[in-house]
């Protein structure tokens, strides 16, 4: 009972229940908000540690960007475990996806379509579209309907399917890929340009509050009691400066001296003075319409009201009249169509695939997801959550590699960070009953 | 042993379904046979492998009764009970609804028939909160085919507010709710979408007294609305006060059907331990008991 929590932020037992008692108002995830306090924790002591050097725009788009691929798969991997499963083979998939990617428009489309051409880029993306769900959908069937269990299956798939990367590959890295496909990628080139990205914010502080006045509106009408009006301003002006800090940390960060020279030469003008702004990266916007749409499916869809309650009680999941094998397979299907998404952004990345791309991206993807609150017992899990997982994973990589701490020991900072994630849930149950 | 009162039809309640004067139908009529029953299992067998557990078992139900279903552990009174909701399916036999003859593959099945089981697991989601429990498979929609979840909430206000008016709590997890709260919350999903038959699997076990009372007094409710219950119980006072008859399992078969007016409590008793029916057993049996 007394003993004490090492990550507690709270001093005294009255403070504590009053900060408690207005976050419960707000009708917020704690846990969120507990990881949104760490990541902010995380950015503040590795900034002053740095004096300030590692908060610049470059360094945060940098980690962020990075986030993306694991954060991407990470909303899917939540659902997978949430139902009591496990899908150790995204890294393998993303890894056959984008090298589809590669050698279509490296060895493919030249020979056939021609390089660069307006649509085939989107060629491409759709063929990997189609064999991210392909594989999905053998594991999901193997699993859902032969009941083999989802651990044999999907370790069956890691290993099988980074064998046909070779297959794919002939062995070889393929390179480069398309020039409009590398804008997925992000860096000043694969972002939204300043004035876009405001517009961008604009629109999505639109909706927030359209949301808002949306969720209240609603329960008003069938007379349930709403939040208080303080705490729904409050969200909204949170939500209003997470977005405004966000696009203005983009639009701080400016095309480098080189690409500016470059672009000037091409429009005939002079580089002196020239500033472009980078704006919002497109993976960035990538990974914010995966979690709303995963989100949605998660809470507002008759799928994701049945993953969670095949994951609370897979019987009463099935006397409730179910189609609990059905379910499973979905899951795995879009587990398939996440990775290929993510499988794109990585590509471009790195401008071609190599054949190891996407290796150990499993127990990235699971760290994130468990570090965001999804619990292995099933039935607990949210998809905010596992981004923030996966952000908070490469913030502590992208730092701990700024300050020149070795790989090796980035990994032990990270186990940690897992255990103790754990820890904090596993405790703060044991005391909510 | 005292005839049973019969409970006075709550202004509300439907009437009986069964024809002219069937409002005010005694447990004794309704058990002589006045009414057509409303499920009939014919011939119904179960096997485990090469255990049976169920062997060629006939019972059925008339509206606005009550029928027990008794017997030792391992009777196959469960497993019975199970073929009827659609969580197992039969090996052989058939159900009869209102006459017809109907397949029940999987509990959809038994839903769509209008037979809604309150399983002794209660068979609850425990991470997700009462209205997604109540509505589990058969989710309101908006729409714009989205869970409408204020549309259940409102539903499920309004239907706790007639079986446990001190529920609460809608907005947690089920896990988080009290034995009887979860009790409610079973038992609010069975009778919510108009239920013909309720097949109710040791409803009282996990209670406390108040709770236990509560139950029984909604099975009498229920009973005078016309529902149709078989009342699974290892509890014999619990069936001889609510049912009108009592069938009697003994190690997969069908000991015997009888009119509770008809037995004494020791005879039941016989039935369930000696699995021999009331007019097999001599006084030295029954003796033998005690």
């Amino acid at each position: 009972m007394t003993s004490s929590v090492a990550t507690s932020e709270h001093e005294t037992g009255s403070l504590r229940d009053r900060v408690m008692d207005l976050v419960r108002a707000t009708e917020i995830d704690g846990r969120l908000l507990g990881m949104i306090v760490t990541l902010i924790g995380i950015e503040i002591g590795f900034g002053l540690y740095t004096g300030g050097s590692i908060l610049s725009p470059v360094n945060l788009l940098t980690f962020a960007t990075q986030a993306v691929q694991i954060a991407i798969i990470a909303t899917g991997m939540v659902l997978v475990i949430v139902s009591r499963n496990i899908d150790l083979s995204v890294g393998s998939v993303l890894g056959v996806v984008a090298m589809t990617y590669a050698v279509l428009m490296h060895e493919v489309f030249p020979t056939t379509i021609g390089v660069d051409t307006p649509y085939g880029w989107l060629i491409a993306l759709g063929a990997g579209l189609l064999i991210g769900i392909i594989l999905g959908a053998i594991q999901g069937f193997l699993i859902a309907y032969m009941k083999i269990p989802s651990f044999v299956v999907t370790l069956g798939g890691l290993l099988a399917f980074r064998g046909l990367v070779f297959d794919i590959s002939g062995g070889s890295t393929q390179a480069p890929d398309d020039t409009q496909f590398v804008v997925l990628g992000g860096g000043p080139l694969g972002s939204l340009g300043g004035t876009i990205s405001w517009a961008f914010g604009a629109v999505i502080i639109v909706a927030i509050a359209l949301y808002l006045y949306y969720n209240r509106r609603q329960r008003r009408r069938f007379g349930f009691p709403v939040r208080p009006m303080w705490a729904e301003v409050g969200i909204g002006v949170v939500g209003l400066l997470i977005v405004v800090g966000g696009v203005a940390i983009s639009n701080a960060y400016h095309w480098p001296a080189g690409l500016i020279e470059q672009y000037a030469a091409q429009h005939g003008i002079s580089p002196e003075g020239l500033v472009i702004e980078a704006g919002v990266p497109w993976p960035a916007v990538i990974l914010l319409a995966v979690t709303l749409v995963m989100t949605f499916l998660a809470t507002k869809r008759k799928f994701g009201r049945y993953v969670y309650a095949i994951g609370g009680n897979p019987e009463a999941a099935e006397l409730g009249g179910i189609n609990t094998r059905w379910t499973i397979m979905k899951i795995y299907i879009l587990m398939g169509i996440l990775c290929a998404i993510s499988a794109a952004i990585s590509s471009a990345q790195i401008n071609g695939a190599t054949n190891d791309l996407g290796n150990g991206y499993e127990l990235l993807v699971i760290s994130a997801a468990v570090i965001g609150g999804t619990s292995f017992a099933g039935g607990v899990g949210t998809i905010p959550g596992a981004v923030l997982g996966a952000i908070v994973i490469y913030a502590l990589r992208y730092n701990l590699q700024y300050i020149g701490l070795p790989s090796n020991n980035q990994d032990i900072v990270i186990a940690v960070v897992l255990i103790a994630a754990v820890a904090f849930d596993t405790y703060s149950r044991r005391n909510a009953t | 042993m005292s005839v049973q009162q019969q409970p006075e039809p709550r202004p509300p309640a439907a009437p009986p379904p069964g024809g002219a004067g069937a409002a005010n139908v005694t447990p004794a009529a309704v058990a002589g046979g006045a009414t057509a029953p409303l499920v009939e299992m014919r011939h119904i067998s179960v096997a485990f492998g090469g255990v049976k557990a169920v062997d060629n078992v006939s019972i059925d139900v008339r509206p606005g009764e009550v029928v027990g279903l008794v017997g030792g552990n391992g009777a196959g009174k469960s497993t019975l009970m199970r073929s009827l909701s659609g969580a197992h399916k039969a090996d052989s036999g058939e159900i009869l609804i209102d006459g017809k003859p109907v397949t029940i593959a999987n509990p959809r099945d038994a839903k769509n028939a209008g037979i809604e089981t309150i399983y002794q697991t209660l068979a609850l989601a425990d991470n997700i909160n009462a209205p997604a429990n109540l509505f589990l498979g058969r989710e309101i929609l908006t729409g714009v085919g989205t869970l409408d979840d204020s549309a259940m909430e409102d539903a499920t206000r309004k239907v706790m507010g007639r079986l446990n008016p001190n529920f609460k709590r809608f907005r947690s997890p089920v896990r988080n709710l009290s034995g009887g709260q979860r009790q409610s919350v079973a038992i609010a999903r069975a009778v919510h979408f108009n239920a013909k038959v309720l097949i109710m699997d040791e409803p009282t076990a996990a209670l406390g007294p108040a709770e236990t009372e509560q139950v029984r007094e909604l099975i009498r409710q229920l009973k005078s609305e016309g529902l149709g219950i078989f009342l699974v119980s290892h509890d014999i006072h619990d069936v001889i006060d609510l049912a009108e008859r009592i069938s009697v399992m003994y190690h997969g078969r069908l000991v015997g059907t009888v009119d509770k007016t008809d037995v004494t409590i020791d005879e039941v008793l016989g039935m369930i331990i000696l699995g021999q029916p009331p007019d097999k057993l001599n006084r030295e049996q029954i003796q033998s008991l005690r």
